[in-house]
């Protein structure tokens, strides 16, 4: 041990700094900047006022909460319309709305999810509309 | 009192925090990000060459099993190991699964006798705690990593596989929370850890309970634009920071409690994350019966052997009639 005992306290402390610096060398320099999120779409195009179900700050961070109590709501209590904060109605629905004005799930939904590393199982059952079209 | 500081301290912390959320004092989270992790790496480095340094001159592990001595005695290999391989065994042991608390045992007065009984609940929670703090730790590589590393997502797969709430609610954040709450509760409870528990006992689990519930509070009651918080942190690793937009305050208080205990870490008992690494009663083989271990900085000692007596006197000795054996 005596011997050896200074190139195991360097090979420990290198595993350490590499490992807590992984990131950097991963990365490598590059940067990874936010997804691109398409917003070129059939029905958002023809939108005159373009603007999502409630404002952008607020979906982006709260849509999962706000899907996971449409669908309690329209599951469990029938609720199935939703007045926004402005006074617009929506269907409370995941393939009948988001996914109407979104109808890009890959280019929109998903490159942000891959981003983040968010894997929302509810595809296994709701269908996306421009899948069945194909 | 001793609790009570802590528990000062840490809203202090989050007062700190929050009023730089509310000042928007964005390039000040830039700068304590960077800071709290240099403290970080470098006192780690500091602390782990002050303990290499410091002088183990004999082989000292503790042990309860037979060092290896004559060939028919037997001897226990893991529990008092005489070769590397033996004490990796043993360290790994330590390391991975606690080994040692494992045997902790209970002491009960019976009828005027002490009685020992097992009590695996520290090792069963302390292991609980430790392991779900890893799984935490490496789930959070989502934020550090682009592409995100295969294993993270399949970790985070498995660990919200229940699919409880949207999003998932990840086990090992419940475990992580139910390890500490076992581990605050036997320092506040069990009088003879109370009365051995300081400030920093309480500050550490504190702290880490403090992490874990703003984390908790973050994904599952006020979310927060993870996609803004990753292109944050992407922007640190390549040094060109930038700064997300209107995210909660929520963020600014785990990442204001992050920062403490990043800075804190290397100079507070945590830092047994790599001194255990380094324990001599635990690392070293324990050879003593089969290998003679001297002292290297033993002084050199002037001595005056029999032999050398005898020369000098041996004239008077004999004069005055005493044996001597060299004639
Ligand atoms: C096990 C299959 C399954 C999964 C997984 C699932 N759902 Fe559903 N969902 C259903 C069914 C069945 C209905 C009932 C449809 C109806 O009544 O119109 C429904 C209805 C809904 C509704 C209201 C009606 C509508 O048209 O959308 C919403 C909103 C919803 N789900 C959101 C989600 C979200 C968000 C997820 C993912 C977190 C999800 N669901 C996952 C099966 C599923
Ligand atoms: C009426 C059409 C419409 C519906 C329905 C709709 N969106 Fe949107 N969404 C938009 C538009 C338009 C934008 C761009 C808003 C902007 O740029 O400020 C947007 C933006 C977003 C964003 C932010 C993207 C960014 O650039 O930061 C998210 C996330 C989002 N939508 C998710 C959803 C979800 C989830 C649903 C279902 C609950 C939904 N949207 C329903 C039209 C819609
Ligand atoms: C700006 C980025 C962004 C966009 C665009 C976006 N999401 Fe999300 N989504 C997120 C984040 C971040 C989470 C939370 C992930 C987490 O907490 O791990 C999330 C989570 C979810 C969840 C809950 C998943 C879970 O973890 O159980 C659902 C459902 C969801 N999103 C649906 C959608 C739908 C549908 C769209 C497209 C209409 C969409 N999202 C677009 C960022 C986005």
């Amino acid at each position: 041990m005596k011997k050896g005992k200074w190139g195991l306290i360097i090979f420990g402390l290198v595993i350490f700094i590499v490992g807590v610096t992984f990131p950097v060398w991963y990365g490598a320099g590059t940067s990874a900047p936010a997804p691109v999120l398409d917003m070129d779409t059939p029905v958002i195009k023809s939108m005159p006022n373009k603007k999502c179900v409630e404002d952008t700050a607020f979906i982006r961070a709260h849509h999962m909460k706000l899907l996971d109590a449409w669908r309690d709501e329209a599951v469990r209590d029938g609720h199935r319309e939703y007045t926004a904060k402005d006074g617009r109605r929506f269907e409370k629905s995941l393939t009948g709305t988001c996914l109407q004005c979104h109808s890009n799930k890959s280019a929109f939904c998903d490159r942000c999810h891959n981003y983040v590393g968010a894997k929302p199982s509810c595809f296994s059952c709701h269908i996306v509309p421009e899948e069945v079209k194909k | 009192m001793k609790l009570l500081l802590p528990i000062i301290a840490l809203f202090v912390v989050a007062l700190l925090a929050a009023c730089f959320a509310w000042a928007e004092a964005v390039s000040l989270l830039t700068i304590l990000a960077y800071t709290s992790f240099l403290i970080f790496a470098a006192g780690f480095v500091y602390r782990m060459m002050k303990w290499a340094k410091s002088p183990v001159p004999f082989r000292i592990p503790t042990t309860c099993g037979q060092e290896k001595s004559l060939p028919w005695i037997k001897t226990h290999p893991l529990e008092n190991p005489a070769n590397a391989w033996g004490a990796i065994g043993r360290m790994a042991g330590e390391i991975l699964l606690f080994r040692s608390l494992f045997r902790n045992a209970d002491v009960k007065m019976i009828g005027g006798r002490p009685v020992y009984g097992s009590a695996k609940w520290l090792w069963f929670f302390g292991l609980m705690f430790h392991g779900s703090l890893l799984l935490v730790a490496l789930r959070h590589l989502r934020f550090f990593t682009e592409p995100i590393l295969p294993f993270v997502n399949g970790l985070s797969a498995l660990d919200g596989f229940f699919e409880i709430g949207v999003p998932a609610l990840y086990l090992s954040d419940a475990a992580l929370l139910a390890g500490l709450t076992f581990l605050f509760f036997r320092r506040v409870v069990l009088p003879q850890v109370r009365y051995i528990s300081l400030f920093t006992d309480y500050f550490a689990l504190l702290l880490i309970a403090a992490i874990a519930m703003t984390g908790l509070l973050m994904r599952h009651v006020y979310p927060v634009d993870l996609s803004a918080v990753k292109t944050m942190v992407a922007g640190w690793l390549v040094f060109a920071p930038v700064v997300p937009a209107n995210a909660g305050v929520m963020l600014y208080l785990h990442l204001g409690f992050v920062f403490v205990l990043l800075a804190w870490l290397p100079w507070s008992k945590l830092i047994h994350m790599g001194g255990i690494f380094l324990s001599p009663t635990r690392n070293l083989i324990n050879n003593n019966r089969s290998v003679r271990h001297l002292n290297p900085w033993n002084p050199a000692v002037k001595v005056h052997t029999y032999e050398e007596y005898e020369d000098e006197f041996r004239d008077k000795m004999k004069a005055a009639g005493l044996p001597v054996e060299k004639e």
